[in-house]
């Protein structure tokens, strides 16, 4: 059986790709993990997670720093060995061929490893040199994906010289070279600036109506709605909740959220006496979240009761309330 | 033009089979092409100056006052001149292979990265090290290349056999030297490690592995560290060469036990690479 993974536009099918095709599954799982565990000495920093990402999804990890998410990607990129459990990734054993599988697979690490005394031209042409492309081709393709992120002004510029958000495109732009089936993104946008980061969502974008698989790992809830069909929640090294972000949200919050500000300090014995009002209620500092269906409702009833809060906010709930559910609002770092 | 299209694959993909160690570390030649092109003005000026100093002042200035019997029969019947060239021709390449096994395989793992890029790719940890060492010993090629031409013109190489030879026993000695501290840059956390380096390793070694004189003349213990050293194998190999007293026996046991440092090391270095990249 050979699945088809023809995307228009896109050739790619090609010599000894079929016989690999054959071995991805009734599913056609690009990546298919049971029970995968990374450790480092005696600390687990993966504690088994089980994960099926279909050709063609753009599949994503979100959780807060230490979770597990960089050693979860490292070992699908295999670059770091799997402690326990399986894996495959593009229907081959990481351990016995991980050089073929790195071959069609594009990296973006979560630190950027340019080479930072060569130009940024040659940091494509050189990396490209890596995956047995000939230097002409490294040279077209180079060109090609400095246009897509918008570098091309930049081409013969020293990396020393660029922004933050430039490395970051070039570091993408890089990780591209080889056309990969599947693109490894850890944390593309952290730290870049809010036009920075939109641009590069837009470039994520085109790739995935291309037909490239994309994983990307983030901690920014906007990012994972915007650019996810489907994504797992990762606290402490497991896996907590999974789905499409609408999913998610039905399942973990409620569709709307009122928030309650009063004085400072009056929220916790004003939780008491809103309760009920809402599904759940959580109480922080400087305002109550009442989560309910009908966040109008809520605020008249909180009027009826008497209760005059400084502001009142009707919102849709989003990922981040999931998020803050699932993991806790205690700091992680 | 603004409308950058998302590049598409026109090509055949990147072959899916399995390449080779040695294939692996050929896709790696255009980068140290880009690490050879922008350091070779800084050392190439150095690599020929510095014999072309040392053999001046050491062998001429201050051989020059060697004209005593007895010395020179203790140097083997050599002028100071003759005796020096060898030696020194070996310790220069012991300290420059020495120096390209530091800092630069630091900023691969550490400072640069460009190591652990590298192995974001199909290429492995010892087709990197292959690649690496290949490097060196072109890098050794080119500093012996410039020494043993600079020491023909003072009339010191017998013949082009010997010329080349040397050439080679120099990469030899290179890779002896480079390949165990290259194994211990793959385990060092920071660099104050290769200060000790330099003063407890190299600086002793060039000073006392006979490349100035006999190591007969040191203390016994002394001596006996100076035979463990790889360089002092290095430079009575290189001076059997120079001064045409070739002798098989010890040529080979030379050249046995500068392999031995060189695969060890190369060992080494697979096993701290693998266990620091790779994890
Ligand atoms: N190479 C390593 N050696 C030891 N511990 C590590 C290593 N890499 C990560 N860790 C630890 O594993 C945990 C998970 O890290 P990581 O996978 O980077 O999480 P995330 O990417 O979600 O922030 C953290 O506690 C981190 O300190
Ligand atoms: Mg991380």
């Amino acid at each position: 059986m050979v699945v088809s993974r023809f995307v228009p536009g896109r050739k790619r099918v090609g010599p000894g790709i079929e016989s690999l095709t054959v071995t991805f599954g009734d599913r056609g799982a690009l990546i298919r993990a049971r029970g995968l565990v990374k450790r480092y000495g005696d600390f687990e920093a993966v504690r088994g997670i089980d994960l099926d990402v279909p050709s063609g999804e753009a599949f994503g990890f979100l959780g807060p720093n230490g979770a597990g998410k960089s050693s979860a990607m490292r070992m699908i990129a295999c670059v770091s060995p799997t402690s326990s459990g399986e894996l495959t990734v593009l229907g081959l054993d990481p351990l016995a061929d991980g050089s073929a599988i790195r071959a069609r697979i594009g990296v973006c690490p979560q630190e950027d490893q340019l080479d930072v005394e060569l130009t940024v031209r040659e940091n494509l042409t050189v990396y490209g040199r890596y995956f047995g492309l000939s230097r002409a081709e490294c040279r077209s393709r180079a060109d090609e994906l400095l246009d897509f992120v918008q570098l091309t002004d930049k081409a013969n510029a020293k990396v020393e010289s660029l922004s933050g958000g430039m490395k970051r495109r070039l570091t993408i732009a890089r990780s591209l070279i080889n056309q990969p089936d599947l693109l490894l993104l850890d944390e593309p946008t952290t730290g870049l600036d809010p036009q920075a980061r939109h641009l590069l969502w837009d470039k994520l974008f085109r790739l995935r109506q291309q037909g490239v698989t994309l994983v990307l790992t983030t901690h920014y809830m906007d990012e994972a709605e915007q650019l996810c069909d489907r994504l797992v929640v990762m606290n402490d090294g497991r896996i907590v909740a999974e789905g499409s972000p609408t999913a998610l949200i039905a399942q973990y919050s409620t569709r709307e959220v009122t928030e309650l500000r009063f004085g400072v300090g009056h929220h916790e014995q004003l939780g008491g006496k809103v309760a009920d009002l809402a599904e759940r209620i959580e109480v922080l500092p400087d305002r109550l979240l009442l989560y309910t269906d009908d966040g109008e409702r809520a605020t008249s009833e909180v009027a009826a009761r008497g209760l005059r809060p400084d502001s009142v906010l009707v919102r849709r709930s989003t990922l981040e309330d999931v998020f803050l559910r699932l993991t806790g609002r205690s700091l992680v770092d | 033009m603004t409308a950058a299209s998302p590049p598409t694959a026109a090509s055949a993909p990147a072959p899916a089979g399995r390449t080779g160690t040695l294939g692996l570390a050929l896709r790696q030649f255009d980068y140290w092409l880009t690490v050879y092109r922008r350091t070779w003005k800084g050392s190439a000026v150095s690599s020929f100056v510095m014999p072309l100093l040392y053999l001046t002042a050491m062998g001429v200035g201050l051989g020059g006052f060697i004209d005593d019997p007895d010395a020179i029969e203790r140097l083997g019947g050599l002028t100071y001149l003759e005796y020096i060239a060898p030696g020194l021709l070996a310790a220069t390449v012991m300290q420059n292979a020495v120096f390209e096994s530091t800092y630069p395989v630091m900023s691969g793992i550490k400072w640069n990265k460009v190591f652990v890029a590298m192995l974001n790719t199909p290429v492995v940890v010892p087709a990197l090290l292959l690649a690496n060492f290949g490097y060196i010993a072109f890098r050794m090629t080119t500093i012996a290349g410039v020494f043993i031409v600079v020491t023909a013109v003072f009339g010191l190489v017998p013949s082009v056999w010997a010329g080349l030879l040397g050439l080679l026993v120099a990469v030899l000695i290179g890779l002896a030297h480079a390949t165990p501290v290259v194994a211990l840059s793959g385990r060092l956390e920071n660099d104050a490690g290769f200060a000790i380096v330099f003063r407890l390793g190299v600086m002793p070694m060039f000073l006392f592995s006979g490349a100035f004189f006999p190591v007969s003349q040191l203390p016994a213990v002394f001596e006996w560290l100076a035979y463990v050293t790889p360089l002092w194998h290095g430079v009575e190999l290189t001076r059997m060469l120079t001064t045409g007293t070739l002798e098989a026996g010890m040529a080979a046991v030379h050249t046995g036990y500068l392999l031995l440092w060189l695969m060890t090391g190369w060992w080494l270095a697979i096993k701290t690479f693998s266990r620091r990249l790779v994890q």
